[in-house]
This record gives structure tokens, sequence and C-alpha cells, in this order.
């Protein structure tokens, strides 16, 4: 009988009839109890410090139970960051926070809250508390918050938090050297996570005394700890349960709201209070995407070597520091595992400034500085006349490369096909042929093409802690309870993880059962969902629990038919004999055995945890085709592709959604994504009329194509998938933009009047504005 | 102040003593415990919170609890049949792999169920159009429309699961 392979399989997900009945709880959907509800007191300005407040008309609102100001909470500094604990102080996330501030540092900040029994009652209160404010001048850009006059925004330190520099060779002489220097600046915007469900938590005390937060968390494991350490609580009186959420790619990554959800039962003597965000509040006070400034400088030769990459880059954090210099100092390896140069230097600084503050987002830095490489390597391309595929194969990075900024080999990095078969599957030619013809009719409107590529690392080794854990319990009927902390968070981890247990166990999918619900007090410990870290990490946790427990089964069975244990497999769901596939007995017969034979019964719980100290590089590139109109400047986007090296694609279904899902992201970026701000650092845009999500009208029918093969490292020759797809469509579409009309634009999101700003000014003649 | 209002909620008669400032979908995840609406803005931009009320798609977080006086009002409780069995549109969400986080899913399932109502037979870019005031962030919408497309093609091949049209008023 031959092993029947889970891995691979387009499983529906087991969560899906849930949610197309309408009966998956998420964290506002429990009924609680007398449930309390607490608001959040946001600035009205973005730099100063809260002088007075005045609550009496406020405390007078029916229904309100309790106004909390900053010194009513503890003082203790924390980060927001989800990032492991790291036991040296001097590698900790930048602890520049407390619950509630009068040192107000972007618009919106946290600078008090109300408990009501009424959302309603606590909204009145609120509009009634009055507040008044010392105002200091507000920074909008790190150019701004870096004058030498500039007030530090957060006193023990400068508003540069970080400045790092990594490269190799010498790029003056390579820039010498060079037949060509292109010198660029270009811009990413403030870009909005915009996860379907709010933020939301509901905190109480439980009957063990201890604090239970129900939320909309990535990272369970993490919140308990940075919740119980804002509130000056030892981390095991904290409980994080996380039900089903409604979307995060990484806003969820940063414990925004949790450790004051708790602060509010704890003054309300532990009833339960929930946090609810509105859509205003989620989008402006939360977290955002870097926008980050590059200044590059590219040496070319006429036959295409890559002399110099100079690119400074000046990452906007906000008003605190969150994920930090993680995400803006982050570009230098991952432009040296994907192309190849005589000289690079890459030196970034991350400055704190007065908008909302940034932190993860799905891709983590590297759809800013993909879209600054992928523009500046099309331009360069063009300037020596190359085709612009012809130049990244030249340029690629080999398989097997050794990246010495990040110690990692990079084996079974598969680019030059993501190359070779994305063009071939997208009609490259043919569509290039096509806008020729198009572009010849002369009409309103302009067709082109363009590339982008990317490389991606999985997890975060070698610069983060990776362990994750796993437990399989063999049910009664032969099934299993899998639980792991690793955090199901709609991108279908949960599913993934399944068959992972399944097909190493060898039983059906369905005989894996998970749980709705990641619970800090039961499972296993495991970081949380980010870094498309999960499949990858949580992987070899399951591997290896499933490992055991197959052993067990079969050790059962090889004492109970006295047949010797290497004589004999799993197949699905049966204990067959290896060498002619006979029938022995059953998982299930085995599990009843386990639970109630006279003389044997003892139940199989298989257990493991794991650390995990290597990195495996994924790779991909994007293919879009544009027209654009040359009176109004606005882009459509005919078709959009991406082409992935991921290695073994555990289920091509749930990929499949993945990389769609992140095109889109990718294709509002690049289009039509970003938040504004006023000169006094008022968000303008703050909702989702005038935040221009992606609809249904604004997309083309979105292709993907995986280069697979098996990754020598990835527990089930796989690598990372999850945020890979946001790499690289905006500066595909940018390049497409560049091919149609033949001007390249630097800066993202290209709005129709960016485009037609930027078709005027190349039209005007040279000298005059 | 309270108003009483009767109403038809996923074909059963109700009666419910409303606070007259509540929008429909406050009525419904709080008065009812129907909390499979959800909300994602509630104002009106999102979609997440659609119901079908009288046969149109509407966003029930700008829609007065007290306007239900009188209506036929479906949720996402109400599409599977009695038994528990999915409705067609419901399968095919699952089948296209249309579902991620799924909270955007009560919504575009009752949307694309009403859909399929108003339309003898959908082309994809009328799926589009109709499904453009329900916002995704998971799917880029592909998997979403596949699966609009796929009930249609089933209903077309077999005419027996052409569900007639709720109840539904011309103007
Ligand atoms: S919640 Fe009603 S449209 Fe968004
Ligand atoms: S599935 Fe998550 S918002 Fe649509």
């Amino acid at each position: 009988m031959a092993q029947k392979h889970i891995i691979g399989q387009a499983e529906s997900r087991w969560d899906a009839i849930a949610k197309v009945k309408g009966q998956a709880n998420y964290t506002g959907d429990f009924p609680i109890k007398n449930l309390l509800h607490g608001k959040i007191l946001h600035a009205t300005i973005a730099h100063g410090y809260v002088t007075s407040y005045d609550i009496s008309e406020a405390e007078k609102v029916p229904g309100v139970l309790k106004i909390l100001l900053p010194e009513d909470l503890p003082q203790i500094k924390y980060s927001t960051a989800g990032h492991p604990w790291n036991l040296e102080p001097k590698k900790r996330d930048i602890e520049d926070r407390t619950m509630l501030t009068r040192h107000v540092r972007v618009y919106g900040d946290d600078i008090g809250a109300v408990i009501a029994k009424t959302p309603l009652a606590a909204k009145q209160a609120l509009s009634k508390i009055k507040v008044t404010y010392d105002t200091y001048p507000v920074y909008l850009t790190p150019k701004q918050a870096m004058a030498l006059d500039a007030k530090r925004i957060h006193e023990e330190r400068d508003n540069v938090i970080a400045s790092t520099a990594v490269g190799f060779g010498d790029v003056n002489q390579g820039l010498d050297e060079a037949d060509f220097v292109l010198h660029r600046q270009l811009h990413t915007p403030v870009q909005l996570h915009a996860h379907l469900e709010n933020q939301v938590a509901t905190a109480f005390q439980s009957e063990d005394q201890r604090y239970t937060c129900i939320s909309s968390t990535q990272i369970p494991h993490i919140c308990r700890r940075i919740v119980a350490q804002a509130n000056g609580l030892p981390w095991s009186l904290v409980r994080v349960k996380k039900p089903f959420i409604g979307g995060g790619f990484g806003n969820k990554q940063d414990v925004t709201i949790e450790p004051l959800a708790v602060a509010m039962s704890k003054a309300m003597g532990g009833k339960p209070v929930q946090i609810n965000l509105t859509r205003e509040e989620s989008l402006a006070y939360t977290r955002t995407r870097h926008a980050i400034d590059y200044d590059v400088k590219l040496g070319v030769k006429k036959d295409g070597t890559i002399t110099a990459l100079d690119m400074q880059v000046l990452s906007n954090q906000g008003g605190y520091a969150s994920h930090g210099h993680a995400i803006g100092g982050k570009g230098g390896t991952f432009i040296n595992a994907l192309y190849k140069m005589n000289s690079l230097n890459y030196g970034a600084k991350t400055v704190y400034t007065n908008i909302a503050t940034a932190g993860a987002m799905r891709g983590y830095g590297m759809p800013q500085v993909i879209f600054a490489l992928e523009c500046v390597i099309d331009d360069a391309a063009d300037k020596i006349g190359m085709d612009p595929i012809e130049f990244r194969l030249k340029n690629h990075q080999p398989d097997g490369f050794y990246n010495e900024l990040s110690h990692t080999k990079q084996q079974d990095f598969r680019i030059g096909d993501c190359l070779k078969q994305g063009p071939e599957a997208f009609k490259w030619q043919a569509k290039v042929q096509q806008a020729k013809a198009f572009n010849q009719l002369q009409g309103p409107t302009r067709r082109g093409v363009g590339i982008a590529a990317f490389s991606f690392g999985t997890a975060t080794y070698p610069f983060g802690l990776e362990t994750s854990g796993a437990r399989l319990i063999l049910l009664p009927d032969g099934s299993f309870k899998l639980m792991v902390g690793a955090t199901e968070i709609g991108q279908g981890a949960d599913t993934a993880l399944s068959q992972m247990a399944a097909d190493t166990l060898g039983v059906p999918f369905e005989s894996i059962i998970r749980d709705a619900i990641t619970d800090t007090d039961t499972d296993p410990f495991d970081t949380g969902a980010y870094a498309s870290r999960q499949t990858y990490i949580a992987g070899y946790a399951i591997r290896d629990a499933a490992e055991k427990m197959r052993k067990m089964i079969i050790q059962r069975a090889a004492a109970t038919f006295d047949i010797r244990g290497e004589f004999m497999d799993i197949v699905d769901g049966n204990i067959v004999s290896v060498s002619d596939g006979d029938l022995i007995t059953t998982v299930k017969d085995m599990a009843q055995a386990s639970y109630f034979d006279w003389q044997t019964a003892k139940t199989m719980v298989a257990e493991s945890s794991v650390n995990i100290h290597n990195n495996s590089y994924a790779s991909g590139c994007t293919l879009a085709e544009v027209e654009v109109d040359l009176q109004t400047g606005k882009i459509k986007l005919l078709s959009l592709m991406n082409v992935h090296d991921s290695g073994k694609i555990i289920n091509p279904l749930l990929a499949a959604g993945q990389v769609e899902g992140g095109m889109a992201m990718s294709a509002g970026y690049g289009l039509n994504e970003g938040l504004v701000y006023d000169e006094l650092g008022r968000p303008m845009n703050n909702n989702l009329l005038d935040y221009k999500l992606p609809t249904t009208m604004d997309l083309p029918d979105l292709d993907e194509i995986f280069v697979e093969t098996k990754d020598p490292l990835g527990p089930y020759g796989n690598k990372a998938l999850g945020e890979n797809p946001t790499c690289s469509p905006a500066p595909a579409i940018r390049n497409a933009v560049k091919n149609a009309v033949g001007v390249g634009i630097d800066t993202i999101p290209l709005t129709p009047e960016s485009v037609y700003d930027a078709l005027q000014a190349a039209k005007a003649p040279k000298g005059v504005s | 102040m309270k108003h009483e209002i009767n109403f038809t909620l996923n074909g059963e008669a109700v009666t419910c003593a409303v606070d007259i400032r509540k929008s429909l979908l406050e009525m419904l995840r709080d008065d009812f415990e129907l909390t499979g609406t959800k909300e994602g803005c509630g104002v009106g931009e999102c979609g997440a919170c659609s119901v079908i009320i009288d046969g149109r798609t509407v966003d029930s977080c700008i829609y007065l609890a007290v306007w239900a006086d009188g209506k036929a009002i479906t949720t996402i409780e109400g599409i599977a049949q009695s038994d528990g069995q999915l409705a067609p549109i419901q399968a095919a969400f699952i089948e296209a792999g249309a579902v991620q986080c799924g909270f955007c899913i009560p919504g575009m399932v009752l949307a694309s169920d009403q859909l399929l109502k108003d339309h003898a037979q959908l082309s994809r870019a009328e799926i589009r159009r109709g499904l453009s005031g329900n916002m995704c962030r998971c799917t880029g919408y592909q998997k979403i429309i596949d699966a609009v497309q796929l009930a249609d093609a089933k209903r077309q091949a077999d005419p027996k699961t052409v569900v007639l049209p709720h109840f539904k008023i011309e103007q």
C-alpha cells in the first residue's frame, strides 16, 4: 500500500465551514456577562505635553464608571514589538512607552481612558474631557526630526534611534569604474494594514484570580509577556486566548491595546472590560508600514556588470520605537541575496518623528527596499539598452550562493528559474509586441509591461530566536489533537500544520483536530505569526512530535502482534506490513487499547520543542501589464502575475490564496494606498472611504505560478511564502508604467495626480518647471 | 427610548423592543446574538455587515434597527438549510478556497447569494461590479469571484439548485 501524501494536496481549510456559516467566533463575538466598555482618550495634537485634564463634566455622564489618567496606571516603560524576549538587556527592543502618557508624541496618542457601562456612555464622556497642552514643533519626516535644533521626541535618546551600515567592497571605486552612474531618490508611503477586523481585546479576572485577555493577537505568548510587563505582574498571572482573528498583516504583531484592557479590568476589581477600536482608531493610531526614503547610486557597465550600489536609507519610525531599526536596517542582506555586484554600501537610519508609530507589516521592510532596488535596477537596464529580464538574468545570484552578510548559504535558490518561467507563463514577449502595436495607434492611453524580482528570508535566524513547540494527543478513536503555539490568523497555518502532522503520522488529514483558540495556558510555546516562519519553524516541531507519536503507535503494535516495528508502516490510518502491504491493525484499534486495555492501557502524548538555527532563502518576481491614460494619469492594471520560489508548496489552494492577497496588497501600495498628514501631523484619511483599499473593481484576475522544488533544509521542503507576495508587485507596476509612458516615477503610490504631474514635467522643456 | 418592531428574521417572525438609536447591526448582534454579522467600519464603507433586506444587500451598520419593522431579513446564519446543509454559495466558497481570515466572508457570501438570485447568469465583470461594495484584505478577491462563478456554473448545470428569489420589493 503506497503512502498517500497529504503534503501538496489542496485540502480545504478546517475552519472554512464555520466561517461561511457565520459560526466562527472572533474576539468581539463571545457573550460575556456584565461586560464593561473601555475607550481611549486620544491626543488632538501631534507633539507636546498635557498640562491639565478637566474631567468634571465627563464624570457626570450616566454610565461612566471610571476615568483613568496616566498617573492612575503603572509607569513601567515597555515595548509593544512582538519579538521574543531577549535575555541580554542591550539587545531588547527600545522600551519607550507607558500605557497612558502626558507626553504626546503622535496625533492620537493615548492620554487617558474611560470605562463605562456602554460604548456610547464612554464616547460621550471622552467628548467632555477638557485637555490643555503645551505644544512642541511637529516633525513629519526624518529630515525634520534630524535637524540640529530639533527637539528630542523622547528625552532619553536622540531622534535617530539607530544607524547602521553593511556592505562590502569599495563603493567609491565601483562608482568610478562604472560606465554609467544612476542617482535616484525614491519614496515609499505610510501603508496601513487595514485588516477587516479592528483590534479588540477583552480582559477579566478569572476564577483563579489571574487575568485572562481574549485578544485578536498574532502573538499570544508574547502578548502575555508584554501585558504582564506593562502592568507589573508576574507573567504567569496573565493568560491570553486568541480566537479566530480577522486578519493581522503585522499590525497585531504589536501588543497595542491588551495591556490597557487588563489595566482597566484591574481598575474595576477584575470585572470584564472590552476595548474595541473603531476603524478610524485602528487605521491612524495603531501601527503602520514605515515610510522610507532612499538615496541610491548605482554604477553599471555597458556589459551589464553592476560595479557599485550605494543606498542611503531614512526610515520614518513615527512616535515610538516599536520594531524600530529591525525594518529599515534590513535591506542590505537581501540585496546581496538577490544580485551580484562588486561593491555594496547599505547605510540606514531609523528616526523618531511625530507621525503614527510604524511597526511590522507584511514583508517587514522588504516591500520598501525592493521597490527602491527594482526601480533603479530597471532604469539601469534601460540606460545600457539591455532587456530588463536579461539584465536580471545576468546579475542574479546563483543557486548555492553564500551570503556573507547573513552567513547563510542560499541553497536551492531558484530566482533564475523564476526569471525564465515567469515571463514565459506571462507571455511577456507577446505582451511587449501587443503594447507596441497598441501604442502605435496613438490613442489616449499607452500600454506597457514591467518586471521586478525579490529575495526573502524564512523566519528570522540569524537575527532572531526561532523556537516552537508542538503536542499531539492520540484520542480514543484514532484521531489526534494537534496543539501548537503557532498562530492561525487567516493565512491557513492551522490547515498546513495539520497536513504536516497527518503526512508524517500516515493518517488521513481529517484525523487531525485543531483548535479555534490558541491559549497560552495550554498550548506549547511558539513566538507566533510573523516573518513567514510558522510552516518552517513550527513545521520542524510538528515533524518531531509526529515522528515520536508514530514510533509509539508502532511500538504498541509491535508488542501486541509480536512483529518487529521496522516491518510495519502506518498508511492512511492502517498499520500495514512493509513487505507486502497486508493489514496488521489500525491506528484506531491501537488508540482504543491505549485507553482501555486492562493490562496495557497507557495514553499517548508526543511533545516536542525546537530551536532552529538555519534559514532558507526564497525568491520570486512579478510581471505586470498596465494601461495609462495620458490625459488623466489613471493607471489600469491589465494583468499581474507572481512567480514564487518557495520550495515545496504544502497546500496549493491556500498558497495561491496567500499569493493573490499579497499581490492585491502590493498593487494597492503601488497605486493608491497611503496615509497622509497635514502640517500639524493630523491624519487626513484614516477611514476606508479616503484610504483606498483595492476593491473588486481595481484589480484584474491575479495569476501565480510556483517554481516548485524541495528545499533541502525546510522540514517538508518548504520555505517562506506568507509575506513574499507583497515584495515585488508595486515596483513591477511602476516599471510597467515607465515602459508605457517613458517616465519612471520614484514615489509611490502612483495616483492619477502623481502620474499626471510626472507626465507634464517630462513634457516641459528642459530648464523650465 | 425603545420602540417595538415586528419583522421576519431568517424566516421566523420576531418582535423586538429596540433602542431607537441602534443600528440594525447592533440589534442583530446584541439583541438576537447573531454575531455572524461583522462590523468592519460601522459607517457603510466595507460591507462586512451586509445582510439581505427584502431581496437587497444592505450595510446593516447604517440601517436603523427600527427600519426593520415589517421587513424580511436574512443574515449569514439564515442561508444554510434547516438541517444544517450548506447553501450552494457557501459550499462554493469552500470549494474555491475563497475563505481566509473569514471576517469579510459573511457579508461576501450574502452579497454573492443575492447577486446570483438577481441574475440568471453572471460574467466575471458582473460579479466584480456586484461585489464592489464588499472589501476583503486577504484574498485579492480572486477566489471569491471564482466561488461565485462556480456556484453560477453549478446551477446552470443543474437547474434544480436554482433558488427562487426571496421576497423582493419592486420599485
Ligand atoms: S461595518 Fe457596515 S459597511 Fe463596514
Ligand atoms: S478573508 Fe479576510 S478580509 Fe476577506
